[in-house]
């Protein structure tokens, strides 16, 4: 009969799984919503480096925290590993990372791309910045993140979708500055200006700009870059909004990562984490995406740097996470979908 | 169930002395992950759930309910006008369509709705060419309740056009000719004694793509469609409340059982089976002229827009991918793949040929509710039931660990998190509905009269449900296997939940891509996926005309 046979296979199959799990020596164990393709070149270089073990697993950030708490004290992950502030953020709220006091990681991380609890750091920048389309967009049309909900932008903003996490730290970062009631007021008029219904993704977002049926949209800069070196042709140019006088600066976020509350390698986890914010590291954690680095001290990548300089918001990436509920529902109620 | 081959007989304490504790087990698989959800309920979250009222469940209840019954209907008309096609007509091609229109099933819906987007938005080649050639600015937007209803559609018409065509074979030749003899013709025929005698297979077939529309994320999120699901996965990942997105997830949860049980009610005086000799199959409905013309040209048209154009489509992007990602890991990601959906489909289809028996057996409304709780689990979103799943999980192994630790003093590691097993009975938690259902409707056509005559010809236990209706069934279990085989290498949230470390397969491949917006170097695994998908409906259709 089928059943026993499959009987069979079901066992043999489990022993093997479970002899595959033998222990290593020196390991850290990283539980990543940074996706394999930018995370393993990276430990694949630790490991050759230092000779410890990284062992990993992709998911999103929401089974991942789950999985975490669910696992509690016998969790084997050594180091969350996330894409942005909000669930790091979220993460130390639930109480599953633990403060790390490192001196190398406090000097190679600015202050404001960190937790000021210590329990997670910024390890690359994510700038989301405005992209225009230079047939249609005058100079000095451009100034501020606030301004795209002017009459100017009437019928010419294009956007992606508020269930981004993205969209929600941009918008929480502005109740940070502007509180609720103005920026409601400025996300309404975002929406007002909106050419279409949002966008699934940056991409298709830039490419409905460059095609005409608006004239700027709001995306992280390495969608840009990556469009645009299949794309060299597009009409599209990028601008850094808020940058003048008293404006805070250009709307930025973070990949990084925590040490787990119940560690087992806690202290190969804080090692591994102030490799990847040292100089050598910090170059290829970035440039593998087109990011830029935490570190201050590191040079951009010559793609990167070509888009300019630009003055970043300094205000601490924590308030993302903080104010991400209250964003999300602003979001709502302001009717942007 | 290796224990019922050794079932002395009747009075012993086996599988079919014992029907409701084996439902009741089965269900059990189901039932904890989702009791684990709901057990968030106890905490509500007023604020909010005040908001989520307001602002959102308005929108997102009229948004589902369309999506439903747009999807309900178009899958209804596609999979059974087809499946009479293929199975009771005869016209050129025939052979050809009857396994190609089940392929789209190979590909994974979200990857084939931002091919659709990648044509027909704005920035679309087709609006692009309209637009500069034609100068026509006013193309519908496939950004809309229409658009997410057809790439639906054509996403999930093989479940319908799976079991109706099942159905419709198993009918044989005898019961078109009764229905020719009491004066019908052949429309009548099939509207008042085809169609109706297939409702079980139908419903089966519908359910599924019913309950796989309301539990979808990844394609309505391509549309940026609020339904239920993004409702529930943005309370729960966005606004970070466990509570509310259980209290949605109940809701539907709760809505679905609903369907299910008034469906069941309303066909429950009837009975579907069918005479133990059909008369073999019947002889086919010959189309000529310009009716063979329409046949082709319809299921050409949707063999076409379901799965040849989105595929093409796929593999000039694969070959684009292939340059930078194809490497001698995928070997690996085909081999795990094949290995968990090819598992997975013999211990779906084994535990749902349990239930299935188990209520033939005791047939109750108890029985009834029971089946269609351990069935539930196609109706909850993949993530959700993916947690529901890992926390108990998580839960024994930490008293596993905790236990060894206080008895030994020795520090181990997780016993059943990242083992094969545990992705297997996650699987069964979520698929079971998909064999199930086939291998009820299938239970379902064999007359009762049948197990009457082998007990009383002293047939009963084990060697009944061997020499009677195993045989009987063998297409039915195929169906469900292949169904399930397929479902797993697209299955994504349980996968990346519970796979063993640096343990990858094509679907998570397709996650590492789309998590970051790369679409086109999905499409490299997407084809692999959509490839692997090929052998179990081959298999099928090899099996299932060799019997026409």
């Amino acid at each position: 009969m089928k059943c026993s046979n499959s009987m069979k296979f079901l066992l043999s199959g489990a022993l093997l799984v479970v002899m595959g799990q033998a222990a290593q020596a020196a390991e850290v164990v990283v539980y990543s919503a940074r996706n394999e393709q930018l995370i393993k070149p990276l430990f694949d270089a630790y490991t050759k480096e230092t000779g410890v073990q990284v062992k990993f697993i992709t998911d999103k950030e929401g089974p991942l925290m789950a999985r975490l708490k669910a696992e509690g004290r016998n969790t084997p992950a050594d180091i969350l590993l996330t894409v942005d502030a909000g669930n790091l953020w979220q993460a130390a709220q639930e109480d599953l990372l633990k403060p790390v006091d490192s001196q190398a990681l406090k000097t190679n991380i600015p202050a404001y791309l960190r937790d000021p609890g210590n329990q997670w750091f910024g390890l690359s920048v994510r700038a989301r910045t405005v992209i225009y389309n230079r047939n249609k967009v005058k100079a000095g049309e451009l100034t501020t993140y606030e301004d795209l909900a002017g009459p100017t932008w009437k019928g010419r903003l294009c956007l992606r979708t508020s269930k981004k996490v993205y969209n929600q730290s941009l918008v929480a970062m502005m109740i940070a500055e502007h509180g609720e009631e103005k920026t409601e007021q400025i996300v309404r008029g975002w929406v007002a200006n909106l050419a279409t219904d949002p966008f699934p993704d940056d991409t298709k977002a830039m490419e409905a700009v460059a095609a005409g049926l608006c004239d700027a949209t709001v995306v992280n800069t390495y969608y840009y870059g990556r469009l645009m070196e299949k794309k060299p042709n597009l009409p599209l140019a990028i601008y850094w909004p808020n940058q003048k006088g008293k404006e805070t600066g250009v709307h930025v976020n973070i990949s990084g990562a925590g040490v787990t509350k119940f560690a087992k390698n806690e202290r190969e986890a804080i090692k591994l984490l102030e490799w990847l914010s040292s100089s050598k590291a910090q170059n290829l954690f970035a440039d593998v995406n087109m990011e830029y680095p935490a570190n201050r001290s590191v040079m951009w990548d010559a793609t990167v740097a070509a888009w300019g300089n630009f003055r970043q918001n300094q205000i601490n990436v924590s308030e993302a996470g903080k104010l991400q509920t209250r964003a999300v529902m602003l979001m709502d109620r302001a009717g942007y979908k | 169930m290796t224990a019922s081959e050794r079932a002395p007989g009747p009075g012993a304490f086996s599988f079919f002395s014992t029907p409701r504790l084996t439902a009741w087990g089965i269900a059990a698989l189901t039932l904890i992950p989702v009791l684990v959800v709901a057990s968030a309920l106890v905490d509500p979250d007023q604020e909010i759930w005040a908001h989520l009222w307001q602002y959102t469940l308005p929108e997102l209840l009229v948004n589902s309910v369309w999506l439903a019954l747009g999807v309900g209907l178009g899958v209804s008309f596609l999979g059974i006008s087809l499946a009479w096609l293929t199975a009771a007509c005869d016209f050129p091609g025939r052979r050809f369509f009857t396994w190609a229109l089940l392929l789209p099933l190979a590909l994974p819906a979200y990857v084939t709705a931002f091919v659709w987007l990648g044509w027909l938005d704005f920035t679309g080649v087709l609006p692009t060419w309209l637009r500069e050639t034609w100068g026509i600015t006013q193309v519908p937007p496939i950004r809309s309740r229409g658009g997410v209803i057809v790439v639906m559609t054509l996403a999930l018409y093989p479940y319908v056009y799976l079991t109706a065509r099942a159905a419709f074979q198993g009918q044989g030749r005898r019961l078109m000719e009764a229905a020719q003899s009491l004066g019908m013709g052949r429309v009548r025929g099939f509207f008042r004694v085809a169609l109706p005698m297939a409702r079980p297979g139908i419903v089966a077939g519908l359910s599924l793509a019913l309950m796989e529309t309301l539990a979808d994320f990844g394609t309505v999120s391509v549309f940026n469609y609020n339904t239920f699901t993004t409702a529930i996965y943005k309370a729960w990942f966005s606004l970070f409340s466990l509570s509310a997105a259980s209290q949605l997830a109940s809701i539907l949860i709760f809505f679905v059982l609903v369907l299910a049980l008034l469906e069941q009610a309303s066909r429950q005086q009837r009975g579907y089976a069918q005479s133990s000799r059909a008369g073999g199959a019947s002889a086919r409905i010959l189309l000529d002229g310009w009716r063979a013309g329409l046949a082709f040209s319809f299921a050409g048209g949707v063999f076409l827009l379901a799965f040849l154009a989105p595929f093409t489509q796929l593999l000039v992007w694969a070959w684009q991918a292939a340059a930078i990602d194809l490497d001698p890991r995928y070997f690996e990601f085909i081999g795990h793949s094949l290995l968990l959906s090819g598992l997975g489909a013999l211990l779906v289809a084994a535990l749902s040929l349990a239930l299935a028996y188990a209520q033939r057996l005791a047939p109750s409304p108890g029985m009834l509710f029971t089946t269609r709780l351990a069935t539930i689990g196609y109706a909850l979103p993949g993530a959700v039931l993916a947690v529901g799943f890992f926390i108990p999980v998580a839960w024994l192994d930490n008293l596993i660990i905790d236990q060894t630790r206080a008895w030994s003093g020795h520090e181990i590691g997780q016993v059943l998190g990242g083992t094969l097993v545990v992705m297997l009975l996650a699987y069964c938690a979520r698929f079971l509905a998909v064999g199930f259902g086939t291998i009820e409707a299938g239970l379902g056509r064999i007359t009762r009269s049948l197990d009457e005559a082998a007990l009383v010809l002293g047939v009963g236990g084990a060697r009944r449900l061997r020499q009677v209706h195993l045989p009987m069934l063998r297409g039915p279990l195929l169906v469900a296997m292949a169904l399930t085989f397929v479902d797993i290498m697209k299955e994504l949230p349980i996968t990346l939940m519970t796979r063993p470390f640096g343990w990858d397969t094509l679907a998570t491949r397709v996650f590492e891509m789309t998590s970051e917006g790369e679409w086109e170097r999905a499409a490299l695994p997407a084809v692999a996926i959509a490839i692997a998908g090929l052998l179990p409906i081959f298999l099928l259709i090899r099996h299932s005309d060799a019997r026409t």
